[in-house]
């Protein structure tokens, strides 16, 4: 072995100033920029994690809604059903009524149209009759004695 | 073979002393390893280079290719202090990774091959002698385990505080009769120089024998290293980094045992 105090000093020397080198230049920076990346991933992870959570919390309101809005929907469709039905029965109704109306005035106008006319048939008969009965015995009856027995008859018809 | 017999001879044994031995300034037991010194310090300033490049750009965003190379060594090294330190590791985990790469680095320069930059250093700059794995000299080793001892001295008074770490040197293994005190205090000092030597051995042990395996497969004829050089070569990848993650772990747990009560 080849022994020699003073390399062995200078070995010792190079080493004390890597060491103090290593500890003062290399391993904070190195150490801090690690421990910061794995703060960042933590972070980034529980970020997921709470995103995902938010995510699924969105979806269910979401899926709320919208059967919420089918539900609606379902009973706007049917208030409108109903209103249509009744809006037909409604009418129903009314061209009922405007039809036993009309049918009333028609069967009034019929009945006063059928009196003017058993009116009018009524002393076209009872001229006729005079008339008839003049000619067959013309100068006997007295046209004034008669007309009143004439007149009777007439009504009766 | 190569330069390195013609210039210190012919015969097997100069070649192999001839690459083991270090580039020097100065005589004897005052002389300087330029060679390890220079290889560490110029492996010490790469690591520092991207390292800082990545700190420097560091981002919590997306990080780069060279950024996530750099945060995965970090994040390795920072859950293996977790595991068995459990102080403040603002300094220790730092230490570790230092440590961890710097080792890396250093043990890495055994695989390129055995000649290639002593022949670089002789043609170029007229070098005689260079070793370019800093691991196999047992300075480095050592270097670096007593700074550890330093730091383990400190971390059982900042951790218990004088009187505690006095009470465990003088107490601990047998018990506070003060007839114990000698044998105690006696095995807690082999103790605490037994973990810098044998981590600094260790280290220094399995990289030197690589090397000096390297420098036998360079002696055989050119056209049949390649068969043990590659083998051993896969086999060292094993080596490089369990030795460097070795002596990182066992600092770590020794600064853990100084630190913590018992």
């Amino acid at each position: 072995m080849d022994v020699s105090p003073l390399t062995l000093i200078g070995q010792a020397g190079t080493f004390l100033v890597l060491v103090l080198v290593t500890m003062k230049w290399v391993w904070p920076p190195l150490t801090q920029a690690m421990e910061e990346r794995r703060r960042k991933i933590a972070e980034g992870l529980a970020q997921s994690e709470e995103a995902e959570q938010a995510l699924d919390k969105a979806n269910a309101e979401a899926d709320e809604i919208i059967r919420e809005a089918r539900r609606k929907a379902g009973e706007i469709i049917e208030q409108a059903s109903q209103r249509g039905n009744q809006l037909v029965e409604q009418a129903k109704e009314e061209a009922i009524a405007e039809r036993d109306r009309q049918v009333q005035a028609a069967e009034a106008e019929i009945r006063q149209a059928t009196n003017q006319a058993r009116e009018a048939l009524r002393e076209r008969v009872a001229e006729l009759a005079i008339a008839g009965a003049g000619r067959v015995i013309e100068s006997e009856i007295d046209d004034k004695r008669h007309r009143e027995m004439l007149d009777k008859l007439a009504a009766e018809l | 073979m190569s330069f390195a017999v013609a210039a210190a001879g012919s015969s097997p044994t100069e070649y192999v002393s001839h690459h083991l031995e270090h580039l020097k300034v100065g005589e004897g037991l005052w002389a300087i390893h330029v060679d390890t010194l220079f290889f560490s310090v110029v492996l010490g300033a790469l690591m520092l280079f991207v390292m800082i490049l990545a700190a420097r750009r560091a981002t919590s965003g997306v990080p780069g290719k060279l950024q996530n190379f750099v945060e995965v060594l970090v994040d390795f090294v920072d859950n293996s202090v977790k595991e068995s330190f459990h102080g403040p590791r603002q300094f220790v985990a730092p230490l570790a990774l230092t440590i961890f790469v710097w080792v890396l680095l250093w043990n890495l320069m055994d695989l390129i091959p055995v000649d290639y930059l002593p022949l670089l250093a002789y043609e170029v700059f007229g070098l005689e002698y260079l070793r370019v794995v800093p691991s196999a000299d047992v300075n480095a080793p050592f270097a670096l385990s007593l700074s550890v001892l330093v730091l383990i001295l400190i971390y059982s008074v900042k951790g218990k505080g004088f009187a505690g770490f006095g009470k465990e040197m003088l107490f601990h293994p047998f018990g506070k009769n003060p007839l114990l005190w000698p044998a105690n205090i006696l095995l807690n000092i082999v103790e605490l120089v037994a973990k810098p030597v044998s981590l600094a051995l260790r280290l220094f042990g399995n990289l030197y024998a690589a090397e000096l395996i390297f420098i036998l497969i360079a002696m055989l004829p050119w056209w049949i290293q390649f068969i043990p050089g590659g083998a051993w070569a896969v086999f060292h990848i094993l080596v490089v980094p369990l030795q460097a993650f070795i002596f990182m772990t066992l600092t770590i747990v020794y600064l853990s045992l100084a630190y913590e009560e018992h």
